[in-house]
């Protein structure tokens, strides 16, 4: 590496790190070797990125609530993971008496395990991924279908009815807003044409004058943004849509009967797939490790894309400290006649931004389609029914 | 529109988010261990034991009576009465507990000791602070612990505990004029008494003085008696 | 035949054999979705990224859900009281062969037509989205046909109910 251009060798460091370390072994290992590092890279980063996240949530929540959160273990609070960390690993291991016990064993580590493969196809910076996949992003979501999974395994296993209610109603709903999800990231892959995450980031990676070619800054885009934020907030099982954990309803949901170590498994996969979730829509919609002005291109790569995930998650925590639960009816009604029917007339709207070739006209045309609908479907879809005699539907 | 109430809803908590950078009224916490609240005058938590003068147990106001162990609900007052007695704050003879004992674990807090006991013995204290390693020793607290002076009822409930004093020092002029009245009347008697031997002879001058020595210590046990 | 080979075959019968036998149905359909997953892991050996993926995607993150869902829904999860095997094993087994022998067959006979030692065709997905909107567009509209008119047959399902209910 030549020292003359310092930012790309900054850019570049960690690579350059890892072919430095892999040279050390014989040439037939130096691709394992690789693949190694970039996983210990993986396997350490985001959770110590999740130990900042829940004592930021746990701060910021408090601050939103006009509280101060914690701030009694170190300074300000800052040693406060650590705390819990210890006592999650220090806690009793209860398994209740009639579960199901392989079931009930293997179920957090497999959520865990399909939350981490996520990552191997993230391109956490420029030539920063672990797999460059033609088929990544396929590749991601088939991950993240695999944890539903597990989800059930793990609440119909403990015998316990807020288990197993928490786990339907967690693959419920993330069976529903996977639809969405996906139809939105479809639009992504129309206007770039590929499937592969690094080659979606690439084609975002220009600038017109000093402002980037994110799919954001387009109007199907911008729609696809905000329905995948919806759907992935359903799918990470966060606030408004967490159903499936509603502390005041069902206890824990499907993790109830879980203690101690397993307890954090769930507690640091729900957060990795937080992460994952917003560095995919990080990738997608925001140019992944793009930097927002051409000017700012001196700034790492993996730094940009850091710095919008972390964006994405402060949305998230917002989002938890502003509104309340949604009800299972809402829920789906809204997945299935408000966001799946928007993201339909996004695809067609995106085909038609297809074929209209370059110009002004197709922006006009695109956004007035996209408000027309969203006006309309926001009138006459979400109207809110009149309370009827409640009806009791029991079991036969 | 759609999503205006989600939009307005963020920034609402988004003006608290910051605005709780900036002003410090918005954080209502109060630290607890560092800073507290001065507690309300009708604070009361648990009960506590007064005596009147500089020292504890000769000064204790309770009797031994037990009704207070009677009547607890939760059953947290244990109570020995002692088989000697000894002079009261007033002076006279009374029993005293050997082991008053309040499991402050078990208590409720519902203040029926203090209202059943007749002799303004017990009253509720503010200490709130007793949490501690030592499970039932140190949530058992015995007679030496529960003992508070007046002085200290007088700081934590000012208003009430003058209403007691003043009530204390009525009862005690009222058994002071009866025991007075009492003497008199005794005084009288002897008088009479005196007048019948001084009538009689004056073949034993040494009993007047005899008579009258046990007189001066008799009153105050008919003024108690009347309290 | 590499030993990955091996052991995706072992995993991947092993988890259809369990599906099959074993007593608890929500079990079984575990062991499916293990069967799935191995299956997907053999086509990624294959270097058939596309379809181990969407196999993954709807096989186990998709059909599994659905079977225990309707496992759950059915009160199927009751473990049989009386014989492990059905009393109809017999022609079960019967069908089972039949389809067994029908798909042998296809295959020695595919085998005997393609040229034994050719070279492995990399399929990306754009070759795959092309074949499917250019060569093979009417079975893909013909799909999308019977996918909306089962959907819409669910839907009357399901509204029809309500209406009985009212």
């Amino acid at each position: 590496m030549s020292g003359t251009n310092l930012p790309a060798t900054v850019d570049q460091i960690f690579i350059t790190f890892t072919h430095w370390v892999a040279h050390f072994f014989p040439s037939a290992f130096q691709p394992i070797v690789a693949d190694v590092l970039g996983v210990i890279g993986i396997i350490s980063v985001f959770p110590g990125l999740f130990a900042i996240t829940v004592l930021l949530e746990r701060k910021g929540l408090g601050r939103m609530q006009n509280r101060y959160g914690p701030n009694r273990v170190g300074p300000w609070g800052l040693f406060q993971p650590v705390a819990d960390g210890i006592k999650a690993l220090t806690k009793e291991d209860v398994v209740p008496f009639h579960a199901d016990n392989v079931v009930h064993f293997l179920a957090p580590l497999i959520l865990l395990t399909a939350v981490f493969m996520g990552f191997a196809v993230l391109p956490v910076g420029h030539h920063m991924e672990l797999m460059n996949m033609d088929a990544g992003l396929l590749f991601f979501f088939a991950m993240g279908a695999s944890s539903e999974l597990s989800v059930f395994m793990a609440g119909w296993s403990s015998r316990n009815k807020y288990s197993l209610l928490g786990a339907m109603r967690a693959v419920a709903q993330m069976i529903s807003y996977e639809v969405p999800l996906l139809l939105t990231s479809v639009i992504v892959v129309m206007l770039t044409g590929s499937l592969s995450l690094p080659r979606i980031v690439e084609a975002q990676a220009g600038y017109s004058g000093i402002l980037p070619h994110w799919y954001v800054f387009t109007p199907m885009g911008f729609a696809a943004f905000i329905m995948f934020g919806i759907a992935a907030t359903a799918e990470t099982n966060r606030s408004p849509f967490d159903l499936p954990e509603g502390e005041s309803e069902i206890i824990a949901g499907y993790f109830t009967e879980y203690s101690g170590f397993k307890f954090a498994m769930f507690f640091i996969a729900e957060y990795l797939a937080m992460f994952s979730i917003s560095g995919i829509a990080t990738t997608l919609f925001l140019g992944g490790w793009a930097a927002p002005f051409s000017f700012l291109t001196v700034v790492p790569s993996w730094f940009w894309f850091f710095a919008k995930v972390m964006c994405f998650i402060f949305v998230f925590i917002w989002m938890r400290g502003t509104l309340p639960r949604l009800r299972q009816d809402q829920l789906m009604n809204f997945a299935w006649k408000f966001v799946l029917p928007f993201t339909l007339v996004d695809l067609v709207v995106t085909g038609i931004w297809r074929f209209m070739g370059e110009g002004i006209l197709r922006w006009i045309v695109c956004s007035l389609i996209l408000i027309a609908t969203y006006l309309i479907m926001g009138r006459t879809g979400m109207v809110r029914k009149p309370f009827a005699p409640r009806s009791y539907r029991y079991a036969e | 529109m759609l999503g205006e109430g989600i939009i307005k809803g963020m920034l609402e908590t988004a003006r608290n988010f910051a605005g709780s950078y900036v002003s410090k009224e918005r954080l209502i916490t109060v630290q607890y261990p560092e800073e507290r609240e001065a507690l309300p005058e009708n604070a009361r938590v648990f009960p506590f034991l007064v005596y009147d003068g500089p020292e504890w147990l000769p000064g204790l106001r309770c009797v031994a009576c037990q009704i207070c162990e009677k009547e607890c609900p939760p059953k947290c007052i244990y109570i020995d009465k002692s088989a000697d007695k000894k002079p009261d704050a007033a002076g006279k003879p009374q029993n005293y507990p050997t082991r008053f004992d309040i499991d402050v674990s078990v208590c409720m807090s519902c203040q029926i000791c203090v209202e059943v006991c007749p002799f303004d013995a017990i009253k509720m204290d503010k200490q709130f602070e007793y949490s501690t390693d030592d499970r039932f020793g140190g949530l058992l607290l015995d007679r030496e612990k529960l003992a508070k002076s007046n002085e200290y009822y007088h700081q934590i409930h000012p208003v009430e505990a003058n209403e007691v004093d003043t009530r204390l020092a009525e009862e005690r002029a009222a058994a002071a004029a009866k025991a007075k009245a009492a003497a008199e009347a005794a005084a009288a008697k002897a008088a009479a008494a005196k007048a019948a031997a001084e009538k009689a002879a004056a073949e034993t001058p040494a009993a007047a003085p005899a008579a009258e020595k046990p007189a001066a210590p008799k009153p105050p046990t008919s003024g108690g008696g009347g309290a | 035949m590499s030993p990955v080979f091996y052991i995706l075959s072992i995993v991947t019968i092993a988890g259809g054999l369990a599906a099959v036998l074993l007593k608890n149905l929500v079990h079984c359909a575990l062991a499916v979705s293990v069967a799935f997953a191995g299956l997907a892991l053999l086509f990624l050996s294959l270097d058939a990224q596309f379809v181990g993926f969407a196999q993954i995607l709807v096989y186990v993150g998709a059909v599994a859900i659905l079977v225990v869902f309707a496992i759950l829904l059915t009160r199927g999860s009751d473990q049989p009281r009386e014989s492990f095997f059905s009393r109809t094993w017999g022609i079960g087994l019967v069908v089972a062969a039949a389809v067994f022998a029908v798909l042998g067959w296809a295959v020695l006979q595919s085998s005997s037509a393609l040229p034994r030692e050719s070279a492995v065709p990399v399929a990306s997905v754009h070759d795959i989205g092309v074949a499917l909107v250019g060569r093979y567009v009417l079975p893909l509209e013909i799909v999308a046909l019977l996918l909306t008119a089962a959907t819409v047959g669910a839907v009357i399902v399901a509204m029809h109910e309500k209406d009985g209910t009212r």
